[in-house]
């Protein structure tokens, strides 16, 4: 009976999204970008760039991070988290382009960059690294489409140009992963000094490879509580004792960064930017040192609960980034309008559905391959090199 | 060599025949509640703003590398060797970089507009080296247009024979690399709704980052390879003694 009403729940929740999110839609493009957003000519940026594209970026990037580990390091026992990560990162780059598509004063020209021009510019790196990396994406998740159908032939023909496409998708990403702080490069004097940092492209790749890894637990999670398909539990241990060590390079990273610029003096003045910065380190460090103990790491909620806190730390910190840091400068207290709001959460809830969908009907966690984990590895590793690996394979 | 503007808010009387001009180049209404709007946007692209009894005006200064230019994807904006920097209207995807990145907050855009375009002066790049609308228009000489090396000297020479009436240092000189429109004042400029900013051309700071790129590439498909080659081997091995 519960799970009758909890059914029900969350579809009138998706449906009521979905409607806020089309009239949300309908108001920007009759009435225009005014009438849609807060935005201003001093505050030009809001969520849809500081939430949907660039943090819809880093929460897509585990698809580059453990392609690298499995395909590239060749490190096996992570198999399992190849697929729902590239289907994460296809899923997130698509809503990101749309976002993008909403946020664009003029979204029928988002092909523009291709023929028209500027390498001196990051946003231009940028759309074309998105643009092939999509194609990359689409390429890696094809296999569980072909597999779904039967398709051999076409299986075994892309499995044999995989390698240089998994090497051309781990560049490309770190490419705009750290590109996406690059984009900040450009205001020493807009950004306050907490953010602004001649290592905001680094600070981007490293925070993104973290929060790739923690989008494959999160969504593990909620798959096992939607259809009892999830990744095993060794394996998500293992994920969180990295998790612990990435997060704790990132946090050593960026404050040694503070340190060496003398940022952290700015902590002394009054404002609302010191309490952020404080909510972004504690959203971050929490769940670092949660996943150093061993107690959080036998506690499958517990994990989650730490997985999510990181993930509200990553998204922190890019807002911040994007929205906080710029207030003071422009004298602008930026805050979305509803239709901004209604048009993100319409695009998340989107996002769930059809990762839902794609994980109920595509081999996707792959929960049939239980004995393959348990075997003792090199015994049974002399098969070919694999690649994306077909399933019963 | 390239056309520059240099603004004197010593001779500056706030009449606003600037704005008024700078409105026919753009075919923009213009009437008292526009006048009273101290702040440019689509539909005022140059203002005076009081502070006191001083005035300032602003409009773009036309930096000489400019960051809007720097960061557009699709090259809509450019400097262009005559001194301005203009916008090509049908390049622009409404991304609004070039607004974000502006140090002087320049660029504007047409929010109500169901297909936006951004708005800002080109220093009416349409007369070539003629003056500009706004400095025809000034009664006083505020506002006059000549070229850069020019308009340096002659503020130069205004801040030497009156140093009790300027303070000592011209706007524009080093601002962001040095820019196209100079200003001189009687007081520090921030006093006059100046904001300060690097001295440094500002696209000098992405490209320390993006210049690594093709390095980020090449480097990055060595290592790739490499990796997997290494991780690899011990399966070729073991196929290799399978077969023999």
């Amino acid at each position: 009976m519960t799970n009758l009403i909890r059914q029900y729940l969350w579809k009138v929740v998706f449906a009521g999204l979905m409607l806020a999110g089309a009239w949300a839609t309908f108001v920007r493009f009759y009435w225009g970008l005014g009438a849609s957003t807060n935005l201003t000519d001093q505050f030009p940026w809001g969520i849809w760039v500081g939430f949907d594209v660039l943090c819809g970026v880093g929460l897509a990037a585990g698809g580059f991070t453990l392609a690298a580990i499995v395909h590239i390091f060749n490190i096996k026992s992570y198999h399992a988290v190849v697929r729902p990560a590239i289907l994460t990162a296809f899923l997130g780059y698509m809503l990101v382009v749309v976002a993008l598509m909403f946020d664009l004063g003029r979204p029928y020209r988002i092909w523009h960059p291709i023929i028209m021009w500027n390498p001196r510019s990051v946003m231009f790196e940028v759309g074309w690294c998105v643009t092939l990396y999509t194609t990359v994406l689409m390429l890696e998740f094809m296999p569980a489409v072909l597999e779904r159908f039967g398709l051999v032939k076409a299986h075994k023909a892309l499995k044999t140009v995989m390698l240089p496409i998994v090497i051309l998708g781990v560049i490309l990403s770190t490419l705009h992963q750290s590109s996406l702080g690059s984009l900040f490069l450009i205001m020493p004097n807009k950004m306050h000094p907490l953010w602004y940092s001649p290592m905001l492209p680094v600070l981007f790749y490293v925070s993104a490879i973290s929060t790739g890894l923690a989008m494959t637990v999160f969504e593990s999670w909620h798959s096992a509580r939607a259809f009892g398909r999830q990744l095993e539990f060794p394996l998500i241990q293992r994920i969180t004792r990295v998790l612990a060590v990435t997060i704790a390079v990132y946090l050593a990273m960026r404050f040694l960064d503070l340190y060496h610029r003398g940022a952290l003096a700015t902590l002394n003045q009054p404002g609302m930017e010191r309490w952020l910065f404080g909510l972004e380190t504690v959203l971050m460090a929490v769940p670092m040192l949660m996943f150093f103990r061993e107690r959080t790491r036998e506690n499958p909620t517990a994990i989650y609960v730490g997985v999510v806190l990181f993930l509200l730390g990553f998204v922190t910190h890019r807002l911040n980034v994007s929205v906080t840091s710029l207030e003071r400068a422009t004298g602008v207290s930026y805050l979305p309008k509803w239709t901004e709001l209604a048009v993100t959460f319409a695009i998340i809830a989107a996002g769930f559905v059809i990762f839902r969908m794609a994980a109920k009907y595509l081999p996707i966690f792959e929960e049939e391959e239980k004995p393959a984990a348990m075997r003792v590895p090199g015994l049974h590793d002399s098969g070919s090199p694999m690649l994306v690996t077909a399933r019963g394979d | 060599m390239a056309k520059a503007i240099l603004y004197d808010s010593t001779l500056c009387v706030g009449c606003r025949q600037c704005e008024e001009a700078c409105s026919t180049r753009w075919k923009l209404p213009y009437n008292d509640k526009i006048a009273a709007e101290e702040k440019i946007s689509a539909h005022k692209l140059t203002t005076i703003r009081t502070f006191g009894e001083k005035f300032s005006r602003k409009l773009c200064m036309h930096c000489i590398d400019p960051a809007c230019a720097s960061v557009c994807p699709v090259a809509a904006l450019q400097k262009t060797a005559a001194g301005p920097v203009v916008y090509d209207e049908t390049r622009c995807m409404g991304c609004r970089y070039c607004m974000v990145a502006c140090p002087f907050q320049v660029p504007t855009y047409e929010w109500n507009a169901r297909l936006p375009k951004v708005a800002k002066c080109d220093m009416c790049s349409d007369r070539g080296k003629d003056p500009t609308r706004c400095s025809e228009a000034c009664p006083t000489g505020a506002t006059i247009t000549g070229e850069r090396d020019a308009m340096i000297a002659e503020a130069k020479k205004r801040l030497a024979d009156k140093p009790a009436e300027y303070f000592q240092k011209i706007y524009g000189l080093e601002e962001a690399g040095g820019t196209s429109v100079l200003v001189v004042a009687a007081v520090p400029f921030e006093q006059i709704g100046y904001s300060t900013v690097a001295k440094a051309a500002l696209p000098q700071y992405t490209w320390n980052a993006l210049q690594h790129v093709p390095d980020v590439a090449v480097m990055g498909s060595v290592l790739m390879g490499g990796i997997y080659w290494l991780s690899h081997r011990k399966e070729d091995v073991a196929r290799k003694e399978g077969r023999s």
